[in-house]
This record gives C-alpha cells, sequence and structure tokens, in this order.
C-alpha cells in the first residue's frame, strides 16, 4: 500500500540525512521526498511518499518517531487529506505545436511561464495522476524535460500539525 | 569562569559526575588531553587500541549502570572506535563517545586525519552531534548524557572540531542542570489499563512463561521482576542479555532460551498460553522460525521502546513503558487482585516441565580425560561462589558460560549478544575492574577471541587491573568449527588457528602470571591459586576438548520445539 507520511522536524543540518539513511539502512522504499522549513525556522516539513505492508509502515513511523530529531509525524493516508505536486515541463513548440500544446495548458488549468521561439516552460500543479496525465497527453517527442517536486500533503479539517 | 573548549569539555565531565574515561590521544584531541592533563578530577586510562577504549567504557556502563565515557582522536581514532559503537548500539548500552575532528575551517577538504565521523557512526548511534561552536559545547554533552541514558539506553557520538577546543578562546561556563529536548520524551510510566489487562490476562493462564531479557537489567527492574515472578509461581526464562535480571540459581528459573537456551526453556515457549515478554526484542535467535513461534500463546509485552514492540513478533497486550515502573505495577495488582493463579492448572504445568528439565539437556561427558570447558565452567563458578564480573568473549565458550554460570545477580554478566564483537571480552573486563577494584572480574574467553584485542592487557599493567582470564583453549574457532561440523559435512574452512601464541609466556611478556592447565583433576586448585592472587593478573590457557560442541542446539530456521540435544543426554 502507498502511505504518505508527513514529518514536522527541526531544521538542523544532519536530519534529512537521518531520514533517508534509515531508510536506505532498514530496506524500505522511498518514493518520493520533500522538504522545506514551516513559517517556524527551526521547523522544517517533509512529506514522505512510501510504499508497504501494514507491518512495515507501522515499523517505519515509530522508527521515524525515535528519530530524535523528529517532533511529530502523521500517516496522511489513514485519513482525508490532500496532495499536490508541483511539475515544471520543458516542451518544444513549433509549428502547430504551439497552439496544440497552449491548449492542453488551458485544459489542464496549467501555466505557461517561459517562452521562446521554439520552447515552453509549463508550470502545473496537481495530484500525481493529473501530472501524469499531463505528460501523457503532450506527445513524447515534444518533452524536452520535466522536473516534479514529489507530493506535498496535508490533513484535511481544522486541525494542523504542530508542537 | 571562563573556560576554553578543552576545558569546558573537562569540566562538563566532572560536572556529570564522570569519574573515568577510557581514551586515546591524537592531533585533534591535544587541546583535550592538555585540559585533562591539568586536573585531576577525572582519570583517563590510556588504552591500547580505541576499540578497547570503547569496550571498556562499555563494560564500566554494562556493570555499573552509569554511561560509560570514551575520547578518540579524528580519522583513525573514531573509524577504529566503529566497532565498539555499534556493539554498544546493538545491546542498547549508553556511551558517550567524544572524537576529535578536523578544524571546522578544514571539514570537507579531506584533510590529515579527516573522516565524516557523524556520517559514518550516524546508523549506529542513538545521536549524534557535530560541535561547531564553543558555546554550543557545553549543552552538547549534557544533551548527550541525557539522551545516552534516558528512554532505550544507547551510544552518543559527539564530534569536536580541533578549533572549538581552542584554548585561546575563553567563554563564560555554566553547566546546565537539565536539558530539554521538544523531540524527544521517553515514556515515563506504563498504561494503566493495559497493565490491568495484562495481569488478568496472567492470572487466567494454565501455562504461563516469563520470557525476559537485557531491558531488565539495563533498567533496573531485578528486584521488581523477582517479586512478580515469586508473587505468581510462574516459570522464569531469560535470554542471554537478561541472566542476572531473576537469580539464575532459583528454581523457577528455567535457564537461559533461544539456539543454545535449555530443552525445558524452549519447550515452555513452545507450550505456553500466555508468555509475558519483558525487555526482551524477540531477537532471531531466541524466536527461532515465527511462524512456529509460541503457537499456542496470547503475548504481553513490556518494553520502553515502542519500535521493539510487534517488530518480530505480533503481541495481544503491547505495554510501553519502564521495566522498573511497569512490573512494580504489575506486582501491586496482583497482590490486590481477587482471582489467584489457579494452583492446580499451574501444578501440571510445573509437572510438565520437571519432565523436561529431567533430560537433563546440559549433560556432559563428565569422566574425559580431556579438560570439558562445561567442567571448566562449573569449577568458576565454585571458586567465585558466584559473586564474580564475568566479561565474555564470542564464541562457544560464550554459550557455555551463559548456561553454566549463574549469575543471582544482574549487572555481573557482560557480554556481546546483537553484534557478537570477537575482542569485546578483555577490554569490557578492564572497563568493569576499573569500576569495582575490589570485586572479581572475569574474562571468559577463546583462543580466536583474546587475540583480537589482546594488546589491552599492556592497559591492565599500566593501572593494575588485576584481573582473571579463563582462556578456553580449544586450538579452534569453534563455535564456526561446530557449524561447519554439523552444516557443512565437516569441512573445517579456515577455524583452525594455528601458530597460537604460548599464551604463558605471552602474559608474562606483558608482566603478568600465565598458567597452562591441561588436566582436569589440576584444575579447580590452580583456580584457587589464581583468585587467591589478589593483585595479579592472572591467565589461565585452559587447554579444552577442541572436539566439544555446545548443546542443545535450535538450528536457525527452526522452531522451539524441534531442539538437537548432545549425545549424552539422548543416551539418558
Ligand atoms: C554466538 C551467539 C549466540 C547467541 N545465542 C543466543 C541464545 O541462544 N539465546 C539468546 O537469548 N540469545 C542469544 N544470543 C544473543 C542474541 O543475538 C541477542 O543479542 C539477544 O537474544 C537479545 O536479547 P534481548 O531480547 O534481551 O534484547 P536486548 O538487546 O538486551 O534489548 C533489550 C530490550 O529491552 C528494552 N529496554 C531497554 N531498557 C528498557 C527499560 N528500562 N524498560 C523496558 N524496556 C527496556 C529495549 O528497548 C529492547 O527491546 C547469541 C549471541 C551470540 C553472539
Ligand atoms: C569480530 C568478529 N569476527 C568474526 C566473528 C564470527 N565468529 C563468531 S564465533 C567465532 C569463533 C570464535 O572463536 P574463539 O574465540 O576461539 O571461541 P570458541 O568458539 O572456540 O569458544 C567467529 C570467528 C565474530 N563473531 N566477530
Amino acid at each position: 500500500m502507498r502511505h504518505i507520511i508527513s514529518i514536522l522536524m527541526e531544521n538542523e543540518s544532519g536530519a534529512l540525512s537521518r531520514v533517508a539513511g534509515l531508510f536506505s539502512a532498514r530496506g524500505y522504499n522511498i518514493e518520493s521526498l520533500t522538504v522545506a522549513p514551516t513559517e517556524d525556522p527551526t521547523l522544517s516539513r517533509m512529506t514522505l511518499v512510501t510504499r508497504g505492508s501494514d507491518e512495515i509502515i507501522e515499523q517505519i513511523t515509530k522508527q521515524l518517531h525515535k528519530l530524535i530529531e523528529v517532533v511529530k509525524l502523521v500517516d496522511l493516508s489513514e485519513g482525508a487529506h490532500i496532495e499536490r505536486e508541483m511539475m515544471l515541463i520543458k516542451v518544444k513548440a513549433v509549428g502547430g505545436h504551439r497552439e496544440e500544446v497552449k491548449r492542453l495548458v488551458e485544459i489542464f488549468r496549467a501555466n505557461i511561464i517561459d517562452v521562446t521561439d521554439t520552447s515552453y516552460i509549463v508550470e502545473m500543479t496537481g495530484d500525481g495522476d493529473k501530472l501524469d496525465a499531463f505528460i501523457k497527453a503532450v506527445h513524447e517527442d515534444l518533452i524536452v524535460e520535466t522536473v516534479r517536486t514529489g507530493p506535498s500533503g496535508i490533513a484535511r479539517g481544522a486541525k494542523g500539525l504542530a508542537i | 569562569m571562563e573556560l576554553s573548549g578543552a576545558e569546558i569539555l573537562v569540566q562538563s565531565l566532572k560536572d556529570e559526575g564522570v569519574e573515568h574515561i577510557f581514551g586515546y590521544p591524537g592531533g585533534a584531541v591535544l587541546h583535550i588531553y592538555d585540559a585533562i592533563f591539568k586536573q585531576k578530577d577525572v582519570q583517563h586510562i590510556l588504552v591500547r587500541h580505541e576499540q578497547g577504549a570503547v569496550h571498556a567504557a562499555d563494560g564500566y556502563a554494562r556493570s555499573t549502570g552509569r554511561p560509560g565515557v570514551a575520547l578518540v582522536t579524528s580519522g583513525p581514532g573514531a573509524t577504529n572506535a566503529v566497532t565498539g559503537i555499534a556493539t554498544a548500539y546493538m545491546d542498547s548500552i549508553p556511551l558517550v563517545v567524544l572524537t576529535g575532528q578536523v578544524p571546522t575551517p578544514f571539514i570537507g577538504s579531506d584533510a590529515f586525519q579527516e573522516v565524516d565521523t557523524v556520517g559514518i557512526t550516524r546508523p549506529c548511534v542513538k545521536h549524534n552531534f557535530l560541535v561547531k561552536d564553543v558555546r554550543d559545547l557545553a549543552e552538547t554533552i549534557k544533551k548527550a548524557f541525557y539522551i545516552a541514558t534516558s528512554g532505550r539506553p544507547g551510544p552518543v557520538v559527539v564530534d569536536v572540531p580541533k578549533d572549538v577546543t581552542s584554548p585561546y578562546i575563553k567563554i563564560p561556563y555554566a553547566y546546565p542542570d537539565r536539558v530539554r529536548l521538544r523531540s524527544y520524551n521517553p515514556v515515563k510510566k506504563g498504561h494503566s489499563g493495559q497493565i490491568k489487562k495484562a495481569v488478568d490476562l496472567m492470572l487466567s493462564a494454565e501455562c504461563p512463561v516469563f520470557y525476559t531479557g537485557g531491558g531488565v537489567v539495563s533498567g533496573d527492574g531485578a528486584a521488581e521482576l523477582t517479586e512478580l515472578v515469586r508473587e505468581t509461581g510462574f516459570p522464569i526464562t531469560s535470554t542471554l542479555m537478561g541472566l542476572g535480571g531473576y537469580p539464575g540459581t532459583d528454581k523457577q528459573f528455567l535457564g537461559m532460551l533461544g539456539m543454545h537456551g535449555t530443552y525445558e526453556a524452549n519447550m515452555a515457549m513452545h507450550e505456553c498460553d500466555v508468555l509475558i515478554a519483558v525487555g526482551a526484542r524477540f531477537d532471531d535467535r531466541v524466536t527461532g522460525k515465527i511462524k512456529d513461534f509460541c503457537p499456542d500463546a496470547k503475548i504481553i509485552h513490556v518494553d520502553i521502546d515502542p519500535a521493539s514492540i510487534s517488530k518480530n513478533v505480533r503481541v495481544d497486550i503491547p505495554i510501553v513503558g519502564p521495566v522498573k515502573g511497569v512490573l512494580a505495577d504489575m506486582v501491586r495488582v496482583v497482590k490486590g487482585h481477587k482471582k489467584r493463579p489457579h494452583a492446580g492448572n499451574l501444578d501440571r504445568w510445573w509437572g510438565r516441565i520437571e519432565k523436561w528439565r529431567g533430560k537433563n539437556c546440559l549433560k556432559y561427558n563428565a569422566r574425559s580425560k580431556l579438560i570439558k570447558p562445561q567442567f571448566a565452567l562449573e569449577v568458576l563458578q565454585k571458586v567465585t561462589g558466584g559473586d564474580a564480573y564475568v566479561a565474555s568473549d564470542v564464541g562457544q565458550h560464550q554459550m557455555w558460560a551463559a548456561q553454566f554460570l549463574q549469575f543471582d545477580q544482574p549487572r555481573r554478566w557482560l557480554n556481546s549478544g546483537g553484534l557478537g564483537t570477537m575482542g569485546f571480552g578483555l577490554p569490557a573486563a578492564l572497563g568493569a575492574k576499573v569500576a569495582h577494584p575490589d570485586k572479581d572480574v572475569v574474562c571468559v574467553t577463546g583462543d580466536g577471541s583474546i587475540q583480537m584485542n589482546i594488546q589491552e592487557l599492556a592497559t591492565c599493567k599500566h593501572y593494575d587491573l588485576p584481573l582473571k582470564i579463563l582462556l578456553l583453549n580449544n586450538g579452534y574457532l569453534g563455535m564456526v568449527r561446530q557449524w561447519q561440523e554439523f552444516f557443512y559435512e565437516g569441512r573445517y574452512s579456515q577455524v583452525d588457528v594455528e601458530a597460537r601464541p604460548d599464551f604463558v609466556k605471552l602474559a608474562e611478556a606483558y608482566g603478568h602470571v600465565g598458567m597452562r592447565i591441561e588436566n582436569p583433576t589440576d584444575l579447580e586448585e590452580a583456580m584457587r591459586e589464581a583468585f587467591a592472587m589478589k593483585d595479579r593478573l592472572v591467565f589461565m590457557d585452559v587447554v579444552i576438548d577442541p572436539a566439544e560442541n555446545v548443546y542443545p542446539m535450535m538450528e536457525a530456521g527452526k522452531g522451539h520445539h524441534e531442539m538437537q540435544l548432545s549425545p549424552e543426554c539422548e543416551l539418558s
């Protein structure tokens, strides 16, 4: 099962490598991992996507909890939550393709944020499926480069993950 | 008070109550060694190898319950320390290991004797720190001791760059009384509802058994455990790490369980209906084949580390908390409970256990002309009256010691269980002797293991540490030879430790007393003579039957009910 785990941790050098090291040392897989400081600069927030049986996910969350820098964590997949991922994708845009890509961008509610004679950079946000769908919709030969952030997640409702 | 970083470091240790540190100097720690030179409160023990320093600090910690402290230089000093750190990590032993580092401006430049100590040790420490600013030093040391000793204990490394200890920068010093870490809050008390549920289950059991481990020893829960076990009348078995957590000579004690555990202990595990696991982590050497593990049992598990619970085996009633408090609560609930353990059921259960006991699974050929290792350990038990601290190395001798020595008190049995580090025994014994100068401290070892840290004989001479070394000399890497005999049709590949030194002369060369004992009838007298030499280290080279194997044995991947018994035992 795919799980999306949200972690609040001390914003210290080394904290990230402890999390990454835990996964490699114990043979857990990381599908994606995003991390950045929060409104409180002493804390950072990490979203980690992993897969595993219930037993493995239980061990993952317990082992993460044991890391001294981890303040709190929640397995978002246990409740209603929102996931968003951002993608920057550079596509060839010449001839008829210029209009075709523009149309797709509109349909997907994305934005073109850079234009040259021969290319666009498209920025789009959504869940992973939506980004996948866009990639599929654009002709393979047109894609120059894709950059995805991996999902960030947050639980629905009024309650927050805070100390 | 204005102090330099080096002085702060030493003063912090003093304020933490540290009396001894084990270490080895080098360039990156020169300022620290200068500060050590200028004071008298913290005694530094100069070992002969950094691995020895960490094992010695570890033996000190295991035998006292106080954190052990080691100090090593950067680069090779730190890498030499890694085996010691990993050993302590696997057995959850509280250590603070101070490592020198190249000056901060040089970090990352492949400077002389630079290694990424924080990176190398990360997977085998409870936590580690790199101190980049002298103003953080005292607080970091406080945190290191707090983390090492609280919750599930473990080693903490503090990496200190040379410029941080500079004698030219002095700052005001105050050692913090306490530290608070918002991200680290070990559980202080077990959940009372869970404890109540556990006791209800225990009192309705027909075939209960306690399975206890190293957590009872490290969590100082031996007295509470003993009271609970006596109060209930249940049988109890212990892991290798838990020996001494319950009196080894008591009749309710079934001996060690697991791969080389007793027949009665393993059969009781297999047949029990309620298993009470306390401070034990369901290691694969203990559980055997998970599918066959305690097939009919409801399992209660007390552990301070939530990650230990349901890691290898699903449990029914988890209790997260410190053994001492949880066991005390259990005693109280049992005493106040309207229900008593069912006497008839318990009698029947003990009847079955006595039958298993009757197999006499540790029986060996006592008429042998060669010294049997089991006999040597029985003599050791007799001569020391069971009151010695015993540090063991790793191999067959370790298993025989675990089977044939009876520990009535915790912290007397010091051995590397989780990592199984050959070379642990001598430095660990040394550390224990520093902590307990008036007690007998014995190192039980093998001819392979002892050569892995033999240089510490010099440290023992230097500091006048009169250990007794009991070498069970079989001329083999015996444990490996046994596996090759059983599982590789006797193809003995690279286990014959030829060209062994003359251990008697070797001991003498280091300034100690050496003895060679080859005859069973000489053993007791020789041992008495050795122990009578109170102020000398005596190295007893006991030549044992090279073909002896450790029995019983539950092969890896088999269940508790599938033990292989010794030939002597099957005959009877
Ligand atoms: C050659 C060899 C053969 C071996 N054969 C055997 C064998 O036959 N039988 C055997 O038992 N072992 C054997 N071992 C040892 C084995 O590898 C493990 O080290 C051992 O079984 C683990 O013991 P434990 O479960 O008591 O855990 P420990 O490693 O001692 O762990 C302690 C547990 O207690 C918890 N704890 C710590 N403090 C507290 C506290 N205050 N309150 C509550 N919980 C706490 C910890 O979280 C942890 O889960 C062998 C080792 C070697 C090298
Ligand atoms: C550092 C290290 N290397 C290798 C091993 C693997 N090993 C386990 S037991 C053993 C043999 C130990 O021989 P010895 O010390 O002579 O003891 P004996 O088994 O003969 O009693 C070996 C090589 C180990 N445990 N530790």
